[in-house]
């Protein structure tokens, strides 16, 4: 029979099916972190209960977490509440045995970044997080979903998720990415297209040359932002690239086991002929670096476009879009290129990875940040990609051109640290999110790709980092 | 968890799409680590006109008379209207809890994300989807000056307003948890046999699954 990837991932780990057709999902591996997960260890305690499987957990605090002084540990952390909750995890954790990278630990950062970095995201696996971000983990050929508290506290009583099987879409996209274009360009390409809720109650395998083409960096970087479409979750393939990122991860199989587990994932990619629910293709030409002009991540546009005018759009629309351009600051047929920015930030989940950081320095060698820019920082999404980052001398660079070198965290992706915008300030951000108030009440957000970020901050304003040494 | 089975009450329309769950409870309160007491700071930033953290007094904020939620002839009203892909976002369940503990009992919209309907699902609150149309003509109603009020039978999966009826489907399962108010992780250790047969087969098959984490 033809299978899909999600098929084949999904019939493995059905435990059971009822006459409505609700199926029990068994979960291979549960990523926990500070803010959604206090209430599910409570929830547990007062019923008594206890983790199904505590091998499954892996837990890290990410985001409160500060990114200066970190030696002091979870003292560091100035808002009493969120330094409780910081306290809550380690705690829980401590009473029920669950591997945790507490503060002090180099291995500790942005779960996203950490669970794929251990290896202890595998192929085929199914994985949940109380985060709408674990879409991440399916660059690696598995089933990650995004959960609220409940079901957090469900998992960690059952291993498993009571779930319908969401419907499928496939979205290939063939040909090579023009120079200077990145995966969150492919990404932010394809927000555009497919709309913010146009992937509600589907998964979607992405597919084509210009996705296997992508390092794993890359399309974690794709997955991560399924979410942006609604989508339960994003996958891509097994092959090659996963196969060589995975040898010799702390967590990833060894020796007999590694054979074994290998055989399974050479199996995991949809058949030819398997059929889906929905299908999109796309052009990789049409691929051009992109950027956010609104308060969604579909109001996303061609670096060298213009702020798009609402005339032809239904009511309800043009009223989104009209506070979307006064939430922002922005009139209808300015040029893209050119709004000035207040800030820079590169990190989170999206793009935090070593990859991110590489090219940031890459772009910012021999250059500085205009005077105009207030605060520049990069926050690397673990503890390791910051010491790798260190190792590689390009700390150095992104210092001397005026950044801030922080310590790994969430930081200003969502603001829940003291790294946030001030009102009306504005920023180009290699984050997910360009929500009302996302990186700080009355904050303005630009998304961008990390290369994209970098010239933002050389420049003083939004600007084609193709095309930057041609700026006087 | 409380039954749902009928509901009736007042209408708020919120007339905006992609209202998203930042919005719905904005990140300053996902510091507690309680489920209840979030009903004051749902939508704050839209509600008050000055900001606000989880210490301030709420008696000293100013409220921002535009808003939906503070015009008087929406004041106790239980049933909220919204366009399209309510929820979006984050998968935080605070703005549930935020709703719930408002006094929301139904939300209807055109469409939801998938993790906030399960997180309604998981709160006692009831996501309705409608064909747009309906929507619209629910927004005509309760936006005139009278407003309106509406009935909502999870039994027979209908919405009841001035002599009218419209009939909505919610997927099964869930109508059952609702109506039964079922705690959920105690109807699935009720399987826990199940669950067990499945791992030993599953760990046999793959047992590099079958490694803890240390
Ligand atoms: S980096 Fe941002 S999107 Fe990713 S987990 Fe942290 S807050 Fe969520």
């Amino acid at each position: 029979m033809t299978k899909s990837l999600f098929d084949k991932i999904w019939d493995s780990h059905c435990v059971d099916t009822n006459e409505n057709g609700t199926s029990l999902l068994y979960i291979d591996r549960h990523v926990v972190h500070e803010v959604t997960s206090a209430q599910a260890f409570e929830g547990l305690r007062a019923a008594n209960r206890g983790p199904w499987r505590k091998g499954s957990i892996l837990a890290t605090p990410d985001h409160q977490v500060p990114t200066t002084q970190r030696n002091q540990g979870i003292a560091a952390i100035s808002d009493g509440l969120a330094r409780l909750q910081v306290k809550t995890l380690d705690e829980n954790c401590n009473e029920h045995d669950i591997l945790q990278f507490d503060l002090d630990d180099i291995r500790q950062g942005i779960v996203h970044v950490v669970g794929p970095e251990q290896g202890a995201t595998l192929p085929g696996m199914t994985l949940v997080c109380g985060d709408s971000h674990t879409s991440t983990h399916g660059a690696f050929a598995a089933l990650a979903q995004g959960i609220g508290t409940s079901e957090v506290e469900h998992v960690l009583a059952t291993q498993c998720l009571i779930q319908k099987k969401p419907l499928s879409m496939r979205i290939t996209v063939d040909g090579k990415l023009p120079s200077g274009s990145t995966a969150k360009d492919l990404i932010l390409y394809i927000i555009g297209q497919v709309g913010m809720a146009g992937a509600n109650g589907y998964v979607i395998e992405y597919a084509g040359t210009a996705i296997r083409e992508l390092s794993m960096e890359g399309r974690m970087t794709v997955c991560n932002m399924s979410i942006e479409m609604g989508a339960r979750a994003g996958f891509i393939g097994f092959d090659k690239t996963t196969e060589s990122y995975l040898s010799g991860r702390p967590f990833a199989p060894r020796a007999a086991l590694q054979q074994q587990a290998l055989e399974h994932w050479l199996t995991l990619h949809s058949d030819k002929g398997a059929s889906f629910d929905k299908e999109y293709i796309f052009n990789s030409d049409d691929i051009t670096p992109h950027v956010t002009w609104g308060t969604s991540p579909e109001h996303v546009l061609p670096i060298t476009g213009s702020v798009p005018t609402p005339s032809n759009l239904d009511e309800t629309q043009r009223n989104q879009h009209e506070r979307a351009l006064e939430y922002m600051g922005l009139s209808a047929g300015m040029p893209l290129i050119g709004i000035p920015i207040d800030r820079v930030f590169v990190g989170s989940c999206t793009n935090g990875r070593i990859e991110d950081i590489r090219a940031v320095a890459a772009l910012l060698d021999g250059k500085t940040i205009a005077s105009t820019i207030k605060e520049a920082i990069v926050v690397p999404g673990s503890g390791l990609v910051k010491a790798q980052a260190e190792q590689e001398g390009l700390h150095e660079i992104i210092l001397s051109a005026g950044f801030e070198w922080r310590h790994p965290g969430c930081s200003m992706c969502n603001a829940m640290n003291p790294d946030r915008l001030e009102a009306g300030e504005r920023c180009a951000s290699t984050s997910n999110r360009n929500f009302e108030g996302r990186q700080g009440t009355g904050g303005r957000t630009h998304l961008v790709s990390p290369v994209m970020a970098a010239a933002a901050a050389v420049s003083g304003h939004l600007t084609d980092a193709r095309t930057l040494d041609q700026e006087e | 968890m409380e039954k749902f089975i009928r509901h009736s009450g007042r209408v708020i329309p919120m007339n905006r799409a992609n209202v998203d769950t930042d919005a719905i409870m904005p990140k300053q309160y996902l510091k507690c680590i309680s489920r209840y007491g979030y009903g004051d700071w749902v939508f704050d930033s839209w509600r008050y006109l000055d900001p606000g953290d989880v210490d301030t007094p709420i008696s000293q904020r100013r409220i921002n008379p535009e808003f939906e939620l503070n015009k008087p002839i929406y004041s106790s009203a239980s049933v909220l209207l919204a366009q399209n892909n309510f929820g979006c976002g984050s998968s935080r369940e605070h703005a549930v809890w935020g709703l719930r503990d408002y006094g929301i009992k139904v939300i209807i919209a055109p469409g939801f994300p998938d993790i906030f309907l399960n997180n309604c699902f998981a709160n006692g609150l009831l996501p309705v989807r409608l064909e747009q149309q309906d929507v619209n003509r629910l927004f005509d109603l309760a936006e005139s000056d009278h407003g309106l009020s509406i009935t909502i039978d999870l039994d027979s999966q209908d919405l009841e307003f001035e002599s009218q009826k419209i009939n909505f489907k919610i997927d099964e399962n869930s109508r059952q948890s609702l109506i039964k108010g079922y705690d959920s992780i105690e109807a699935t250790l009720q399987q826990s046999k199940k669950i067990e047969t499945f791992e030993r087969r599953y760990f046999n098959q793959y047992s590099w699954l079958e490694v803890d984490l240390k």
